[in-house]
């Protein structure tokens, strides 16, 4: 399976129409194939991403916040969109691999803070 | 585990600010604020940013605060950057993607957050929905969409006297009328100018999901409380805090969710679903219905304490055959609003079409007047609309003049206004209301499908649009 997530740093990227890069990677289901490449943007746009996505036949979305119409225009082209997700990319894409993540999710690794005592 | 604190205070040298309840006090504001350290993580956010994205505080303490927001704020370079190298104050421009994945305009004002003693502690970020103000901008520079209520007839003039009283006062409304009379614009009308109007105006239709699913709406969840609840959710009565809650179709609300409505009114506050804790909330209800709940109580459909407790004020939206003296004047402006908006150079309409139009029964009332004008002025491609630019249903079935139109009163004894139904109005009739423009843009999507043998790129290139017009009309009239 083909998974595209948007990334920013180390982490989901916040928002996908705001990504400029992007990490494309391939499973079997278990553990990641090949070499998982991170591509870089010209600038920022959800149609690229959009578009994007069909040309790498892409069969997995993992980002942020999407609009309405991106997501509705992903799904329209087959492709699964788990929007929402906050947390780190790497485990992420681990979560995905168990069948684990749901959008909306806030990843343990999202979390670094311990809290005013 | 992280340790977690909702309404963490920062150390300072002043006792008396060390015991505020902060909490309370952003609580408490008409705006969204989110305090980050400096290392831009979430120490707290208030219920209104709550509303606004669709996040409980609880789940995000620590996490990214751009992870919350989603801003398009980086786009316009680091502003919480700036503001904490700076301590300027920033006011910015922007929007945020919510977790219902809508994109709302933000107005932010962004604020170094600093310690008595002097130290940076990070950034308050402040958020200001301003899609009310870019909408009155869009109507003031263009087309928007969203007409205010129109009509000089008496018994409208009798409804626009009541509105400010019932924008002045907490107390429940109720609106009635047919369908298409405008009852959503009275409620949003009502939110607009009350003093709740800068929080949230949150519109649920009662007729629109199962029973479980509305009390999980209206309620809100907590985590396990059935299979697929994976995660807390705030539900529409928390998420209208501070605001006001239109419950719309009302009489379609099961027994058993109306008690727990009742309970929500008397107590101010309510069990979520699955959850031990009680939230209380702050909501003014207004509800519609376009049926007769007087009778609905009679007949033991709906519960009579709920439905006194609703009926405080009461606004009864006249049918369009009852505003004689409206019809020109709503058929003027939105001859002028679909002109403009569609760049046409049509000057009116022709006396025999001005006969059929003021001969219809209009039982779809002012929306469905609405949708015939956008038809013609769609459809018409001469200086002139003729009946022939009208939808077709209006000239083919014999039109039925008002007052022709045998009517049925019923009296509906709880505030002695008389409720009048033309048979055309009543459960059995059956001629279908024209869909007006959406109709012949569905029909003229499906006849380019059809030429081009279902080839989208021909089809968009035959229609003169673009490939993705294309999908959204096709997602739009559900043609997948």
């Amino acid at each position: 399976m083909k998974i595209l997530i948007t990334i920013e740093k180390n982490e989901v990227a916040p928002r996908f129409d705001q990504t400029s890069e992007i990490l494309i990677t391939e499973t079997d289901g278990e553990k990641v194939t090949g070499n998982p490449r991170i591509i870089l943007l010209p600038g920022t746009s959800g149609d690229d991403i959009c578009g994007l996505a069909i040309k790498e036949s892409v069969a997995l979305v993992i980002c942020g916040g999407i609009e309405e119409t991106h997501y509705e225009y992903l799904l329209w082209k087959k492709i699964k969109v788990v929007d929402g997700v906050i947390g780190p990319y790497e485990q992420a894409l681990h979560f995905a691999m168990a069948n684990n993540l749901k959008p909306g999710i806030i990843l343990p690794g999202a979390c670094s803070w311990e809290g005013y005592s | 585990m992280a340790k977690k604190q909702a309404h963490a205070i920062f150390p300072t040298d002043d006792p008396l600010l060390n015991k505020l309840d902060l909490g309370s006090l952003l609580d408490s504001m008409a705006l969204g604020v989110l305090f980050v350290d400096r290392a831009r993580r979430v120490i707290t956010i208030n219920r209104f940013l709550e509303a606004l994205t669709g996040y409980n505080r609880e789940e995000v303490l620590g996490v990214h605060g751009e992870n919350v927001i989603r801003s398009n704020l980086l786009s316009k370079g680091d502003p919480v950057g700036t503001v904490l190298v700076s301590d300027k104050t920033l006011t910015l421009e922007g929007d945020i993607i919510n977790q219902s994945r809508k994109k709302i305009p933000i107005r932010f004002t962004l604020s170094p957050l600093k310690l008595i003693s002097g130290k940076k502690a990070g950034v308050m970020i402040i958020l200001e929905d301003i899609s009310l103000l870019k909408d009155l901008d869009s109507k003031i520079h263009g087309f928007s969409g969203k007409e205010r209520i129109i009509g000089n007839s008496l018994k409208m003039q009798e409804i626009f006297e009541l509105l400010p009283i019932a924008a002045k006062t907490d107390a429940s409304v109720l609106i009635t009328g047919e369908t298409g009379t405008g009852k959503d614009l009275v409620a949003e009308a009502i939110h607009r100018a009350s003093n709740r109007s800068r929080y949230p105006f949150i519109k649920v239709n009662c007729g629109a999901l199962p029973e479980a699913l509305l009390e999980s709406e209206l309620f809100g969840h907590v985590r396990g409380a059935f299979t697929g609840a994976d995660k807390d959710k705030p539900g529409m009565f928390r998420l209208a805090h501070g605001g006001t809650l239109f419950l719309t179709e009302i009489g379609d609300l099961s027994l058993p969710l109306q008690v727990k409505i009742l309970t929500v009114l008397d107590d101010k506050e309510f069990f979520p679903v699955g959850g031990s804790k009680k939230i209380s909330v702050d909501v003014r209800i207004i509800t519609a219905t376009h049926r007769d709940l007087g009778e609905l109580v009679r007949q033991g459909n709906f519960r009579e304490d709920l439905y006194y407790r609703l009926n405080v004020l009461r606004l009864h939206l006249p049918p369009l055959k009852e505003r004689d003296d409206d019809f020109r004047l709503l058929l003027d402006h939105f001859f002028r609003e679909f002109r403009a908006n569609l760049k046409k150079k049509t000057k009116g309409f022709s006396e025999d079409c001005l006969k059929l139009l003021s001969s219809y029964s209009y039982p779809g009332n002012v929306r469905e007047l609405r949708n015939i004008v956008e038809y013609a002025v769609n459809v018409c491609g001469d200086e002139t609309i003729q009946p022939q630019h009208l939808p077709k249903i209006m000239l083919t079935k014999p039109q039925i003049h008002p007052p022709a139109a045998p009517r049925k009163e019923r009296l509906l004894p709880e505030n002695g206004t008389t409720a009048v139904d033309t048979e055309v109005n009543s459960a059995s009739y059956t001629l279908p209301a024209p869909g007006g423009w959406s109709e012949v843009e569905k029909g003229m999507i499906l006849q380019a499908l059809t030429e081009t043998a279902g080839n989208r790129s021909r089809a968009a290139e035959m229609l003169g649009w673009s490939r993705s017009k294309l999908w959204r009309k096709i997602k739009q009239h559900r043609l997948e």
